[in-house]
């Protein structure tokens, strides 16, 4: 890494299932306003923005960033799209602290988002391929057949799925910009929940949500600008391997360890569960939180499952290492704007704005984005000193 | 005029046409198919076979020239039961999307299981592919309409998919 990069603006929306009082642009304004307030900062201040969102059928408008740059500031200034499916919120802030820990730029906008209501996403996610039956039925029924696995291999029982849905809705009643809000969870109800796509229950799922997350990035003479401490960045990492190859482990993939692996090594990371305060990780259904937690090094293969079921990843457990304290993926998802609200979530507990879901004296926090067919990684590591 | 209300949304179905050109590898497996033949490539590195073939090994970029035939036979690796409806959807619900490990195959392909209870479909059940009539078939994996149980015991399923992770090229 170069220059040292500080995150000193964090804006969201509240995650819904349709904004309907603003088009695309507005919704994202609305959060990069607010990160430029957070950081002391107007339009003018920035030198670029990144700006990350999913497939675009998921909104059924092509390519809209080509009309986004007069509503973000950027006449005359560079404006870009990343797009690596579901981890491009993640990968769109990272490229953005890249243009900063790279001496092109010092102030820089990154914001991920996505408005769901304005398509059909299972449609959008179901495409037909040529001279193929066709069977694909949603990112739902995608991911099922590795959730079936893991529980082929880990003999997990079947209550560690319903455990982590009540858990992330119930840390969401702490978070008021969390699209599902639902006082009455609780296991009965997740397990009476349909059986969409067995073995994933309803309330086991993420929700489609319209929503924008933005973060200011600046290099180390602007840091202290902004109206709370700065989180400094630790480090960052992606990697990628293909959707089907023979072989692949599509339950603990390679790129997703790999990328852990040089991530913790950025920081001097050796014992994951215990260096970090808390992680804000990409689970869309609810058995991928012990999946990851295998992925990444919290615990040995196998084992994932028994942290949840301690209560290790709860807040209101008093867990030892609180995953997902907005209420992850499971309480709000605008899939291109999912993965900056990880990254952001984990900064804004950093630097002690996390309201309701503050992990007390929180130094140094994970966030986590993966997308495509569990194939795309993208992770930082923020604290709360310098690196 | 009467009561206006706003405008809020308005409907725009979209829809995309394309041509699809398959490439060399795919071309001679939907050739093959056509005639009632599944066939795969062989990795020259790691002895893996693809199925479907392809002209490059994922794993090494090595031109993969070796064709083989394969069964119509093999067991369920994984699976999911969709129940869920949405819009423009093929398959009726609920219908079985499995996994399924082709005997001589080292790469799983997709397709239905059927003529059996929903329950008690397992991962290592051994399957067979139910054909479409001769007069029915064209260049497309829907030659086959489904795999069935052939009633077999179940293979090892843990210990068929680790070995050919072991097969990994360093």
């Amino acid at each position: 890494m170069g220059d040292r990069c500080a995150v000193i603006g964090i804006g969201q929306t509240k995650h819904t299932d349709k904004r309907l009082d603003v088009n695309q642009t507005g919704m994202i304004r609305e959060s990069c306003n607010r990160a430029l307030k957070d950081a002391n900062m107007t339009w003018k201040d920035l030198d670029a923005v990144v700006i990350g969102h999913a497939p675009d059928t998921i909104e059924g408008c092509m390519t809209p960033e080509l009309y986004q740059a007069e509503a973000l500031g950027m006449v005359g200034k560079p404006l870009f799209r990343v797009h690596t499916a579901g981890s491009v919120g993640g990968s769109t802030v990272i490229v953005g602290s890249k243009l900063i820990t790279g001496g092109i730029h010092e102030k820089i906008l990154v914001v991920g988002w996505q408005k769901m209501s304005e398509s059909q996403s299972t449609w959008a996610l179901s495409p037909v391929i040529p001279f193929q039956p066709a069977l694909m039925a949603g990112a739902g029924g995608f991911f099922a057949p590795h959730i079936r696995e893991y529980i082929r291999r880990s003999g997990a029982p079947e209550h560690i799925g319903i455990k982590v849905a009540v858990k992330d809705r119930k840390h969401a009643l702490r978070n008021p910009f969390a699209h599902i809000h639902q006082e009455s969870v609780c296991e009965e109800e997740i397990r009476n929940s349909p059986m969409l796509w067995d073995p994933i229950r309803f309330g086991e799922t993420c929700p489609s949500s319209d929503g924008s997350c933005a973060m200011v990035l600046v290099s180390e003479k602007h840091a202290d600008r902004g109206s709370a401490k700065p989180a400094w960045i630790h480090g960052t990492e992606m990697r990628s391997e293909p959707t089907i190859m023979p072989g692949r482990d599509e339950v603990n993939p390679r790129s997703g360890s790999d990328c852990a692996k040089s991530l913790y090594k950025q920081a001097g990371i050796t014992n994951p569960r215990k260096q970090f305060d808390m992680a804000e990780v990409y689970v869309p259904f609810s058995w991928f939180e012990p999946m990851w937690l295998e992925n990444l090094g919290f615990c040995d293969e196998g084992e994932g499952w028994k942290l949840t079921d301690e209560g290790a990843t709860s807040m209101d457990e008093g867990g030892d290492i609180p995953w997902n304290c907005s209420g992850g993926v499971l309480s709000s998802n605008p899939i291109g704007g999912t993965g900056t609200v990880r990254f952001a979530e984990a900064a804004l507990q950093v630097r002690g704005q996390a309201g309701d879901r503050q992990v007390d004296g929180a130094k140094l926090a994970l966030g986590h984005a993966y997308g495509g067919g569990s194939q795309f990684f993208a992770m930082w590591i923020v604290g709360s000193e310098k690196p | 005029m009467s009561e206006t209300k706003p405008v809020k949304y308005v409907n725009t179905p979209i829809c995309v046409d394309f041509d699809y050109t398959p490439g060399k590898a795919t071309s001679n497996f939907l050739r093959s198919i056509k005639k009632g033949q599944l066939i795969g490539s062989v990795c020259p590195d790691t002895g893996k076979v693809y199925c479907p073939p392809r002209s490059y090994s994922v794993e090494t970029a090595s031109p993969m020239t070796e064709i083989v035939e394969l069964a119509d036979t093999g067991m369920v690796y994984t699976f999911c039961i969709v129940n869920i409806k949405f819009y423009d959807q093929a398959q009726e619900v609920p219908y079985v999307s499995a996994y399924i490990l082709l005997d001589g195959a080292d790469l799983p392909i997709m397709h239905l299981i059927q003529e059996c209870e929903v329950e008690d479909i397992r991962p290592g059940m051994r399957v067979k592919a139910v054909w479409r009539d001769e007069s029915e078939w064209t260049e497309s994996m829907e030659n086959i309409k489904y795999f069935k149980p052939t009633g077999e015991p179940d293979a090892p399923v843990g210990e068929i998919m680790e070995n050919i992770r072991s097969k990994s090229h360093a």
